[in-house]
Parts: structure tokens; C-alpha cells; sequence
């Protein structure tokens, strides 16, 4: 007839956030590496040739790190006053910073002396053809530099404002964007006198990014990071409200899929690039000013105002492989057959499943229900929601008294820590509240007799107390909370909050019932 | 014009088949068993039903096979009638009638709740029905249930038991030994004898008792000197006991629905069958020792192979002490769901009178004790196509502690069933009154919307949601809204036909709510009644909203101008739409007996009224859609063409309405069909199958004899039936070999066969009429032909006169033959 039915044990939705791949993936990095700048770390540059240095901008200098140094490499320090938006040129050679003493200055990354000099400006970055640069600066003016003679090719002043970020085209050797906190980006092409787009971004904008396919632009100012279809003319494509306060850079990850901001929010989103979506999110301790990933998502680092460089390296994969499985013996025997494909005149006989019971299942089958207790509760409380799931099978099968009693000191005792441990939790409380009455009339006439379980009585007491009295302060939040929603109009309560609130109320009752 | 047939309520669904012990025949082909007013034959290997033996008017209780002729079987019922037939071809032999009989060799006087065992003598008159007056009492004050009474070796004793007492009465001495247990011993047991049996060969009684001991009583012959011994495993009272054929075995069956098999009698020496489903009632062993039955509670028989494996289950329709879920169809299959087993839903299909399948809602090991909480199906709804089922479970604890747990199960395609994709703790702080889907499955956005209305004051609206990430998709219910009216409990919801509106009723008030934006609408009601049924009208008369209140009103409320269009007084129990037409029925109760009025809302006149269909309440109701319109002339009865109405009492009946006449109804059985596939294949019919052979091989090579060969097939309808009569009513071999041999003897003069028969026939009909044979062999006076009572006549002595004739004959006939 049928078979023997295990245990149901119940499983409880895990609030919070879900565990998507995303997560697992920004998830895999080592507790960061704390670096204190001397000021905000307004600028992160990974160079693009291996070994990969970055370029850290804070107050007047610019430090070289190495990937898994803690102090700088090589340290400019030339500037009079703070230095702006140090940058690699693509070959990783050579490094272009500006300055608010209103020069550029062109580094050899080997060298420590400005190669050259230019005039004031608060952005800059290398065209394409490694032999121009561009910068943008708080005169409103947008300028074209030639590397080799030193000169000023063209400039352009149709910002109304300060122009704070910019980017290159990594397709068009002539093509470039500027943002502006006249709240518009305009797109550059070098070959004409004007601008060729212009966006409406609508607040101060704060950072700039082109795909690296280049028809997809990407702006951030106040609290918004929108998305830009170049292809089209500069439409819309989609505007993200994710952060509360405003966005401050961009960066896209190495493989282009998704794309992260950071804010003075204190948060790093990253979203996908398909969807848009935020797929997860990373809390830093104070505001973030700058962001930087190294190919691969090796490394994130991120600048913030109180001058803390956060540096996050991914876990290394042969941390797995350092403790290799142990081969079963057996194995071979195992799949032996197992791939084989049957063909077409092959009879199928399928032989039945043995179903495999857990020892607490094979107890409860032979209706030993004290040692099904016993073996739950030895579990080492890895897993309550089995022993809970094991206790309301007993208590169904009216056999729980007879299961919790009769045992010694140190029985017992670990039946009380189980108690102490998880009695007050929201899912395990209304079957151990009935457990722990149970206990207490059992054991009632030996209390004194035993150090030990005095002791865990007094606990259980004092915490059941402690759950009681802050029950009842949530209740108190609750009515609060009823006053503020029936002032309010009308509006849709939601099945969560509904199930929260029954659930305290419930343990309440429950609580002060004891 | 034919003139309108009368309404009949006809129940269906099929009776209790546990009432009774159940008997396998002879050879264990076949299992028979009471069900009811009838008496049915189960195919052991197969599990179907091959006859139904009808003729007795009250419930039977108790069959038996006849001793001496094992094709016999004995029923007794309440009608007080014992009644002999052949369960073969499922031909009633003959009749005993009585006054009141509750067991066979039983007499009862139920009134005054005592019961003597009486020995009955059955006359010996040819006659169909006879009247028993040869009475002598046997015991006095025995157990009521057959299982209390036991016959001992070969007929020599027979042993009852009562409360504490067991009684052995020896019919040769004519003696009583009467044997008793204290009460309670020191170790609070109970020492209540619930069943008795004996063994088959030794002087050994095995008596059960309340608290799960089983005695073995020995050496009972002496009223002193008497010994026992105890087998204890049973933790519950002991339900029934059987023996083994040879007694090397014994069976015990009780509460746990384990069954045990005690070897040798040692306590030691048991085997278990565990996990049969329900408390085991009777059980009762094969006479060739191949199988075991044991006949649950919940209306199932169990063939058991003596390896104990099961070998096949015969299952009725579950009929719990309480349909919790009412009455509700699975629109796929049209078969009616059920509370069935304990936490599990059975699906019945009524045109065939089969439970389909079982589907485990609780996933629970039941413990079968008496006086747990088990947890109960409380409820059960589909969606409108049968993608979706929704069944809400509870197990309540001292009033207080209630443990609710409401699943949503999909149907899966591919394996055909149901499959649990949504588990939900608590879905109302109270208990759930009521639970229906939207039916928007037509519509192609539509999700899939479920609404449930509790005591606590609420109804929460419930949606599929698609919770799955990028990688593996997944869907699952969550709470989409939760609506309340002044903290009434709600107590009804129902959604309209086009699922735009819903209406919750909360004790007196009728909500409507738009099911888009979940705003309420408008309400209604009907002081100072509380609505206990609501439902929408359908097709054209979709406008009205119907609601029936316990202070005895039907309500119909008009949906456009939101104003009462009409209302009756009528105390309705049950309210159920039919979902085909616009037809309405309700079922209203008066002091006494239960009326069905079918309308449809936009008049307030219903246009069909019958009056008592039962006596009891009636519990709940139910349309099926038919599958094929059915064909019904009168215009009153119209409403039955396209559904038919199921309706539950209190009693657990399931009854409906039937057109057609009692004998229209009848099916026509298989009778003859199964008597031909039931040809015993036996030495004899070999020998003449050989014989065949041979003679058609000779018939290729004699064309003359061919000729000869080719009229004696035909003319020889003798051997046909010699060969098609049962064997238990031919007569001896030695006549009948005779007469074989004369018909297979080659005549070339075709008359004289011919010739004989007739004779033969004439003689036959003047022996009936002196006859007095053997009840045994009355038996074929419905089916009269030749052959057989030629039998009839060689074997009875008192026919000598007859018998000479014949002889005189025969040698004639063997003469010219041989002269020939």
C-alpha cells in the first residue's frame, strides 16, 4: 500500500533580497582594502595595459596604486592647487590631468615632470587618436589641445555653464561629449564649428558615458541617470530615480552588460543593461564621489569625500580548488550505465526509486518518537525549522508529552538551549511556546534540584520577558502607525505589512498568555 | 403524447461494501460481497463487478457459501428473507422467508436490542418460496454483529461472545460452557470481547478484545480445566479475526488498518501488512487459502495475496461523517470531487459509478488512532478551466489553536495530476467560509484570481504572480488585496459570470466589488436575515445577484438599478446556479422533508417544484454538465437535459433525478456473456475438443462420414448443453456417459436422435410435477430446457417409474443404433 510519508517540513520565504546570479557575482569580492587620501577622491583611472595601475585624483595630487598595493606606486605632486580627472591615454603611457589653477598637465607615466602644459580647465581626456585632448572647464569653454605642438585647436563655449565631465567616442577618432551643469550634454564633433546634439538633462550634470558602441549615451545629474539613444536623435530611452540623493559617476562593467552609479547617497546601484533594472547594490560608510572597475571586474574601487579610497578585489576562483573533493571511491560504480542513450527497439524497465528516509523519519516510522526528538535536537540547531517541523508532528500525533518527558540533566538541558535559542522567533514561536508549557509542567516538581536547568529556566524567563515587553512597544508603534494611515486616504495596505502585523500579534497573545 | 413521466429521486453513488464479511467463491475467482439492497460479484484478478445479485428489499447482512454446494450462496437481510442463489450466473434460486433476520442463522429483535441465536431449519420444498417455521433457539443474549459468533470445527460447536462473556454451545451434547473475564484487571485493560473466530481444524477459539489483546482459548470442553493465551499487539480494540484455511495462520485487523498475521499462534511468529488505508472491519480468508479480503471503513475491499501483497483494491465512494468541501466538479473531467480518504480528495466520475483517483492534499502520514485531531479538508474549489485547484486544510486544538494552511495545485499536463505549487500558513486569522476563482480564463490577460472569505472579518484576493528571476522561472500565489466591511465576518463570495463584479456577503450585508480596481460598489440587504447563499444569475439573466438569508427570504437584487426586484419567503438551504443555462435550484426545507424549486431569477415563479425529495436535510447540491444533451419529452423537465443535479443529505446520501422509469434504468447484464467467458476449461471439455480434431481430420479424408459428421454438430444440441450447464447441475457421470456416447455414436437414421429427445421432454415435464427433490435442484425452473431435466430425474430415486420409462427407451435406442 502506500508508502511511509516523511515529515513535511516547512519552508519559510526568505524575506529580503533575493539570491539572483547578480548578486553572487558582486558578492564575490574580499573585504575591502580601507586607503586614506588626503583629500575627496574626485577622479579613479584604471590604466588599460596590464598590470593595470590606477590613477587616484585626490586634493593636489595623483597617486599611482598598484593592484594589491596599499601605498602609491609613484606620486605626482606638482599641482598648486587641486588637481582634477587624471587620465590614462589608451596606450597607458601617458597620463593628462587638470588642475583648478587652470592649467592641464601632461604626464609620462614613468616620468615625474609635466611633459607639457596647458590652460585651465576641470576635465580632460584623450581623443582617440592618442594625439589630441580635450577639456572642459568653469569658463563655460570646451577645448580641443594638440598633443605635440602644445596648442589650442579649436575651442567651444555653447555651455552655459560649468562643464564638469566629459567623455571621448572610442569609435570616432572626432567625436566627443561634454556635460554641463546648465543642465544639457552636448555631443562634439571636431571637424565642425558647433555642436552636433544636444540633450536636455534636466539637473546639473554631473557625470557622462558612452557605450562602448557608441550609440547609447548615459547621463547623471541630480538624482537621475538617464539614457540617451544617440542613433535616434538624442531620445530618451529610459530615466532612473534609484538613488536619493545625486548621482555623482558612471562606470560600466567590463563586459558592458551592466552599469553601475554611485552617489552621495552612500550607495553603488548596479543595473542591467537590458533591462535596466537594478540588479544589486553596494552600501559605502560616507558619500561617493568617484568609481572605477578594472577589466575583467577584477577590482572596484571607489572614492569618497572623507578622502577614503575603498578597494575591493575579487575572490580568487582556486580558493576552491585548494580543497579538492574527495574522490568517492564508489563513484565509478555509481554512473556506471547511467549515460548510456537507449535505442529505439530497447524495452525501458525503470526500477523503482528507493526513497531514502532521514533517520528522524525512519524513528517516527517505528513510532519511536523520544528518539526522533533526540536526533533532531543533536543537530547541532543547524536546522531548526526540522526540529520545529519534527515537534509539530509529535504534537499531531499527540505523543509530544510522552517524547518530552523522561530525561536527564543533560537531555533536557539541551532541549531548554534549543529553546532559549529560537523560542522568540516568529515562525518557530507558537509551537515552542507550546513546547516550553509543556516542559514546565513536566518538570515542574524537579526545578531545584539541578544548577543547570535552574539556570536555563531563568534564562527562558527573562527572555520570554524581554519578547513581551518589546511586543507590546510595537504594539504601541502599531497604533501610532493606524492613527497616521486613517488621516491618510484611503490606500491599499499590503499583504505583507498584514502579515506582520498579525504575526506580532499573535506571539502577543501567546506571550502574555504564559 | 406520451404522457409526462414523474420526477424520481435516485440514488446513486453506490452503497457501503464493508457491512459485511465478504466471501470469495470456491476457486477465489471471484469475491462477493454485500453492498446494500444487493449482493455483488467482484472478479478477483480484474476488480470489476461481473453480476449484482438483486432481489432483496432492505440491507443485507450477511452472506455465506453454501457448504454443500460451493456455486451457492446464502444472503440474509433486513427484510427478513434468506435468500439462495447462483452467483454464477447471478440467478436467484430460492426464497426463505422469515420474519426478522439480521444475520443468517440470526434472529433479531432490534427493538429491544437483544439478539438470540437461533438455528433454522430450511424445508425442503421445491418451491421458490418457502416459509421457515422449524425455529430452535440456540443462545440467548448474543452479540449483535455477525463477527460475535463463530462455527467451530466441522459444525461441531458453535462460540459467541458478549460483553465479557464468551458462551460455547456444542450441539452434540447439547451443552453451554460459558466463559467469563473480569472486567478491569491491574494494568487497566479492557477485557470486552469485540469478535470471536475458530480454527478450522483444532479445538482452538481466538477471541479480540477492546484493548487489542487476543486470546486463544483451548480446551474449552471443560467447563474448569479451560486455558488461553494472549497475543498483544494491537494497541486499539481488535475489529475482526480470521483464520487461514488450514488454521496455521491467524489474521487480526483493527483501528491501527494493520494487518497482522499470527503464525502457529505465538506471539512471536507475526507478520504485518501496514498502512491499508482506513480501520480494518472484516476480514475473511479465500477457501483455497490463495487470498485474504479485508473490508475498510471507508468503504473499500482490499484483496490481500497470503504472501501479503496486495493484489487488488476494490473501492466505492468514499462517504466520510462529514463532507466538509461540499459537492464540487472537476471541470475537466466532470467527475464529482469529495472529501474521500482522510486529507485526501476523491474524484468520482458518476456516469461510471468509479472513484478515478484519490489526490493527497494533507501529505501527512495519517495516524490511525482513535481521538486524535487529525487535520480535515475544509474546502475546495477549481478554476473555471481545471487549471487551478484550491483547497484550504485545518486541524483545530482545543477551540483555540487553529492551524490553517490554504495550497493552490496546478495541473500539469504531463503527468495528469495535480502538482502543489503554492503552500500558504494562515491565510485568515479564522476559519475560511468560502473560496471561489474568477473565471477569466477566456480572456486572455486575465490572471488567474482567487478569492477567500473568512470569520476574521476579511476576504483577501490572491494572484498568480511570476516571482522567477532570469534563470529559472517560477510562479506563485500572493496576496493582492485585502478588503473588509465594518469587521462583519464575511461569510459568502462569488464573482459573476463575466468576473468583472464580486460579492462578499458579511452577516447581514451583501458587498459588491469591482474586480479591477477592488473599490466597493454598492451593498445590499435584506434585515434582519443573515445571508447564507450567494450567487450571481447567468447568461441573460446576468443582472441579478441572488442571496438567500436564515431568517427564510430568497433575495433577487437587480445589479442595474441596485433595488430589490423581487423576493419570496422560502427557507433555502442550498442554492446552486446551473452553469449552462440560467436555471436556479434551490433547495428549501419545511418541518419535514426537503422541496426543489428550479427558477430562473428574472421571474420571480419557478417553473419547477418538487416537493419532498428526501426526508433529511440536504447537505449541499451540485450540476453536472452532461456530457451528450439528454433527450427529455417533458417540457417541465427540460432543465435536466443539459446538467443534472447531484444533491447530498445529511445521512450522506448522494442522490439525483431520474426521467425515466424504474425499469428503463436497469442495465441490462452481461448475464449470458459472463457465462460463456466462465466456461470452466475441464478434462471433459478437452477430451471433446480432442475428439473434434480428430473427426475433422477424418473428414478430410471420408467425405461420407463428413456428411454424417456435419448433421451431428448440429443435431446434437444434447451435448451443447451437456457441456454448457453448469457441473453442479448435471447429474452423475455414469448416466451421462450414456447418453454422450449415444450422441456422438455414429447414426445414420437421423430421427432416432431426435426422436429420443422429444420423449425425453415429455417424460421430464410429468416428473416436475412430482418431484421433490433437493432445494438444490429446484433452482432451474426459470430457465427450463431438456437436458437438464433429463438430470434432474435420472438422479432422484423417487422418480423410479420415470426412470424405468427412460431406460426402456434408451435401450431401444442404443439397439438400433447398434443394429445400424
Amino acid at each position: 500500500m502506500a508508502n511511509y510519508k516523511p515529515v513535511v517540513v516547512q519552508s519559510f520565504p526568505k524575506l529580503g533580497e533575493k539570491i539572483t546570479q547578480d548578486t553572487l557575482y558582486w558578492k564575490s569580492y574580499k573585504t575591502p582594502v580601507q586607503i586614506k587620501e588626503f583629500g575627496a577622491v574626485n577622479k579613479i583611472d584604471f590604466s588599460p595595459i596590464p598590470p593595470h595601475n590606477y590613477a587616484v585624483t585626490a586634493s593636489s595630487r595623483i597617486h599611482i596604486y598598484g593592484r594589491y598595493s596599499l601605498e602609491p606606486i609613484k606620486t605626482f605632486s606638482r599641482f598648486k592647487d587641486a588637481a582634477y580627472c587624471a587620465t590614462y591615454r589608451d596606450d597607458g603611457k601617458l597620463l593628462v590631468a587638470g588642475s583648478e589653477e587652470g592649467v592641464i598637465r601632461l604626464f609620462d607615466i614613468h616620468g615625474r615632470a609635466a611633459l607639457r602644459q596647458y590652460d585651465a580647465v576641470h576635465v580632460v581626456d584623450f581623443l582617440t587618436d592618442k594625439y589630441r585632448i580635450v577639456s572642459g572647464a568653469d569658463d563655460y569653454t570646451s577645448k580641443l589641445w594638440d598633443i605635440p605642438s602644445a596648442t589650442e585647436i579649436v575651442s567651444y563655449s555653447e555651455h552655459m555653464d560649468y562643464v564638469r565631465c566629459g567623455c571621448t567616442s572610442k569609435l570616432n577618432t572626432d567625436l566627443f561629449v561634454t556635460g554641463s551643469y546648465d543642465h544639457t550634454v552636448k555631443i562634439f564633433d571636431v571637424r565642425t564649428e558647433k555642436s552636433v546634439m544636444t540633450v536636455e538633462h534636466g539637473q546639473p550634470v554631473e557625470s557622462v558615458l558612452l557605450f562602448p558602441s557608441g550609440g547609447l549615451l548615459v547621463s547623471a545629474g541630480g538624482r537621475y541617470v538617464k539614457v540617451w539613444d544617440i542613433l535616434k536623435g538624442g531620445q530618451l530611452l529610459v530615466s532612473l530615480k534609484n538613488h536619493h540623493k545625486t548621482v555623482t559617476c558612471l562606470c560600466l562593467s567590463s563586459s558592458g552588460q551592466r552599469l553601475l552609479s554611485g552617489s552621495l547617497d552612500r550607495h553603488v546601484k548596479v543595473y542591467s543593461t537590458a533591462s535596466y533594472k537594478v540588479v544589486h547594490s553596494f552600501d559605502y560608510a560616507a558619500s561617493i564621489l568617484s568609481l572605477a572597475l578594472a577589466p575583467e571586474d577584477e577590482t572596484i574601487v571607489v572614492g569618497m569625500t572623507n578622502g577614503v579610497l575603498n578597494v575591493k578585489n575579487r575572490k580568487r576562483e582556486e580558493s576552491k580548488e585548494r580543497f579538492p573533493k574527495k574522490k568517492r571511491p564508489g563513484y565509478r560504480t555509481f554512473v556506471k550505465g547511467r549515460n548510456y542513450m537507449p535505442k529505439q527497439e530497447d524495452f525501458f524497465v525503470s526500477k523503482p526509486v528507493r526513497s531514502h528516509l532521514r533517520k528522524y523519519d525512519r524513528l517516527l516510522k517505528s513510532f519511536q518518537v523520544t528518539k526522533a526528538l533526540d536526533v533532531v535536537l543533536e543537530a547541532r540547531n543547524r536546522t531548526p525549522e526540522i526540529t520545529v517541523a519534527v515537534m509539530q508532528e509529535l504534537n499531531r500525533r499527540g505523543t509530544l508529552q510522552n517524547a518530552l518527558a523522561g530525561r536527564d540533566e543533560t537531555q533536557l538541558s539541551v532541549l531548554l538551549a534549543f529553546l532559549i535559542r529560537y523560542v522568540v522567533e516568529p515562525r518557530f514561536a507558537p509551537m515552542l511556546i507550546k513546547v516550553a508549557e509543556m516542559i514546565i509542567d513536566i518538570y515542574l516538581p524537579v526545578v531545584g534540584q539541578s544548577a543547570v536547568i535552574d539556570k536555563q529556566f531563568l534564562r527562558l524567563q527573562e527572555i520570554i520577558e524581554k519578547e513581551i515587553d518589546y511586543q507590546a512597544e510595537l504594539l504601541e508603534v502599531l497604533g501610532m502607525m493606524d492613527t497616521l494611515f486613517a488621516t491618510m486616504a484611503k490606500k491599499k495596505a499590503t499583504s505583507l505589512e498584514e502579515n506582520k502585523t498579525n504575526g506580532i500579534l499573535r506571539i502577543l497573545e501567546k506571550a502574555t498568555s504564559n | 403524447m406520451v404522457a409526462p413521466q414523474p420526477l424520481r429521486v435516485v440514488r446513486c453513488g453506490g452503497s457501503k461494501l464493508s457491512g459485511a464479511r465478504a466471501a470469495f467463491s470456491a476457486d477465489a475467482k471471484y469475491l462477493l460481497c454485500a453492498s446494500g439492497d444487493y449482493v455483488k460479484v467482484y472478479s478477483t484478478a480484474t476488480e470489476k463487478c461481473v453480476h449484482i445479485l438483486q432481489g432483496h428489499t432492505n440491507l443485507v447482512t450477511g452472506i455465506q457459501l453454501n457448504p454443500q454446494n460451493h456455486m451457492q450462496l446464502y444472503s440474509c437481510s433486513l427484510d427478513g428473507t434468506i435468500k439462495l442463489w447462483d452467483f454464477t450466473d447471478g440467478i436467484l434460486i430460492k426464497v426463505c422467508k422469515y420474519f426478522v433476520l439480521s444475520q443468517l442463522f440470526m434472529d433479531s429483535r432490534v427493538v429491544h436490542y437483544w439478539f438470540q441465536l437461533v438455528s433454522v431449519k430450511l424445508p425442503k420444498t421445491p418451491d421458490q418460496e418457502v416459509e421457515a417455521k422449524e425455529l430452535s433457539l440456540i443462545l440467548d443474549d448474543i452479540g449483535q454483529w455477525p463477527k460475535c459468533t463463530a462455527f467451530g470445527r466441522e459444525g461441531e460447536y458453535v462460540a459467541s461472545v458478549r460483553g465479557l462473556h464468551l458462551l460455547v454451545y456444542f450441539f452434540k451434547k447439547k451443552k453451554i460452557n460459558r466463559f467469563s473475564l473480569s472486567a478491569t484487571s491491574k494494568k487497566g485493560a479492557n477485557n470486552y470481547f469485540t469478535c470471536v473466530a475458530c480454527h478450522p481444524k483444532e479445538d482452538c477459539i481466538a477471541s479480540g478484545h477492546k484493548d487489542g489483546k487476543i486470546r486463544l482459548w483451548r480446551n474449552f470442553n471443560h467447563k474448569r480445566e479451560y486455558t488461553f493465551s494472549t497475543l498483544h499487539w494491537h494497541h486499539d480494540v481488535v475489529m475482526d479475526l480470521a483464520f487461514s484455511v488450514e488454521g496455521t495462520s491467524l489474521l487480526s485487523g483493527g483501528v491501527e488498518s494493520v494487518l497482522v498475521q499470527w503464525r502457529d499462534g505465538s506471539d512471536y511468529k507475526k507478520e504485518f501488512l501496514p498502512r491499508l488505508g482506513s480501520t480494518i472491519e472484516h476480514i475473511s480468508a479465500s477457501p483455497d487459502g490463495t487470498f485474504y479480503c479485508t473490508s475498510h471503513t471507508e468503504n473499500k475491499i482490499i484483496i490481500i495475496h497470503s504472501s501479503l501483497s496486495v493484489s487488488a483494491v476494490i473501492q466505492g465512494l468514499v462517504k466520510g461523517s462529514d463532507v466538509k468541501t461540499g459537492l464540487v466538479v472537476d471541470p475537466r473531467t466532470k467527475a464529482l470531487v469529495l472529501n474521500g480518504k482522510p486529507g485526501h480528495l476523491q474524484f468520482y466520475c458518476l456516469q461510471t459509478d468509479k472513484q478515478l483517483y484519490n489526490l493527497d492534499i494533507v501529505q501527512q502520514e495519517y495516524i490511525h488512532q482513535i481521538g486524535l485531531n487529525q487535520v480535515d479538508l475544509v474546502k475546495a474549489a477549481f478554476s473555471a478551466q481545471g487549471n487551478w485547484l484550491a483547497t484550504v486544510e485545518q486541524r483545530e486544538e482545543k477551540e483555540v489553536e487553529l492551524e490553517l494552511q490554504m495550497k493552490l495545485w496546478n495541473y500539469d499536463e504531463q503527468t495528469q495530476s495535480f502538482t502543489l505549487n503554492t503552500r500558504i500558513n494562515m491565510p485568515h486569522e479564522d476559519h475560511v467560509t468560502a473560496l471561489c476563482f474568477r473565471d477569466t480564463d477566456e480572456l486572455e490577460d486575465g490572471t488567474p484570481t482567487l478569492v477567500t472569505a473568512g470569520n476574521d472579518g476579511r476576504f483577501k484576493v490572491w494572484v498568480l504572480v511570476n516571482d522567477s528571476d532570469s534563470e529559472k522561472p517560477s510562479m506563485g500565489w500572493s496576496c493582492d488585496f485585502v478588503g473588509s466591511y465594518h469587521n462583519y465576518p464575511a461569510t459568502n463570495c462569488c464573482f459573476s459570470e463575466d468576473g468583472s463584479l464580486l460579492a462578499v456577503s458579511f452577516e447581514e450585508t451583501v458587498t459588491v466589488w469591482n474586480s479591477d480596481t477592488w473599490d466597493l460598489i454598492c451593498t445590499f440587504c435584506h434585515p434582519p436575515g443573515r445571508i447564507q447563499n450567494l450567487c450571481f444569475g447567468r447568461l441573460s439573466c446576468s443582472k441579478y445577484l441572488l442571496g438567500t438569508t436564515d431568517c427564510g427570504f430568497l433575495c433577487c437584487w437587480n445589479l442595474l438599478s441596485c433595488a430589490l426586484e423581487w423576493s419570496a419567503q422560502l427557507n433555502v438551504m442550498v442554492l446552486q446556479p446551473d452553469p449552462l443555462s440560467e436555471n436556479i435550484a434551490a433547495v428549501s426545507r419545511l418541518l419535514e422533508g426537503s422541496d426543489l424549486f428550479v427558477f430562473k431569477p428574472n421571474e420571480p415563479r419557478p417553473f419547477c417544484i418538487q416537493r419532498n425529495v428526501c426526508r433529511e436535510r440536504v447537505q449541499c447540491a451540485v450540476f453536472i454538465p452532461r456530457d451528450v444533451p439528454d433527450s427529455i419529452g417533458s417540457e417541465k423537465h427540460q432543465w435536466l437535459s443539459r446538467s443534472q443535479l447531484y444533491f447530498l443529505t445529511e445521512t450522506q446520501d448522494l442522490l439525483t433525478f431520474s426521467t425515466k422509469s424504474a425499469e428503463e434504468r436497469l442495465t441490462p447484464s452481461s448475464r449470458q456473456l459472463a457465462v460463456e467467458e466462465s466456461l470452466p476449461m475441464t478434462p471433459f471439455s478437452l477430451l471433446l475438443g480432442k475428439h473434434r480434431h480428430q473427426q475433422q481430420s477424418k473428414e478430410n479424408a471420408d467425405l461420407d462420414t463428413a456428411v454424417v459428421q456435419s448433421h451431428l454438430a448440429q443435431g446434437s444440441p444434447a451435448v451443447k448443453e451437456l457441456l454448457h450447464t453448469p457441473a453442479h447441475v448435471l447429474p452423475s457421470a455414469s448416466f451421462l456417459c450414456s447418453i454422450f456416447i449415444n450422441s456422438v455414436l455414429i447414426s445414420k437414421e437421423n430421427k432416432s436422435a431426435g426422436e429420443v429427445v422429444d420423449v425425453v421432454e415429455m417424460d421430464s415435464e410429468k416428473a416436475e410435477d412430482e418431484s421433490d427433490e433437493d432445494l438444490e435442484l429446484t433452482e432451474m425452473e426459470q430457465d427450463i430446457n431438456p437436458t437438464e431435466f433429463l438430470g434432474e430425474i435420472t438422479e432422484i430415486k423417487l422418480s423410479k417409474s420415470q426412470e424405468k420409462q427412460l431406460r426402456k427407451i434408451r435401450r431401444m435406442d442404443y439397439s438400433w443404433v447398434a443394429a445400424l
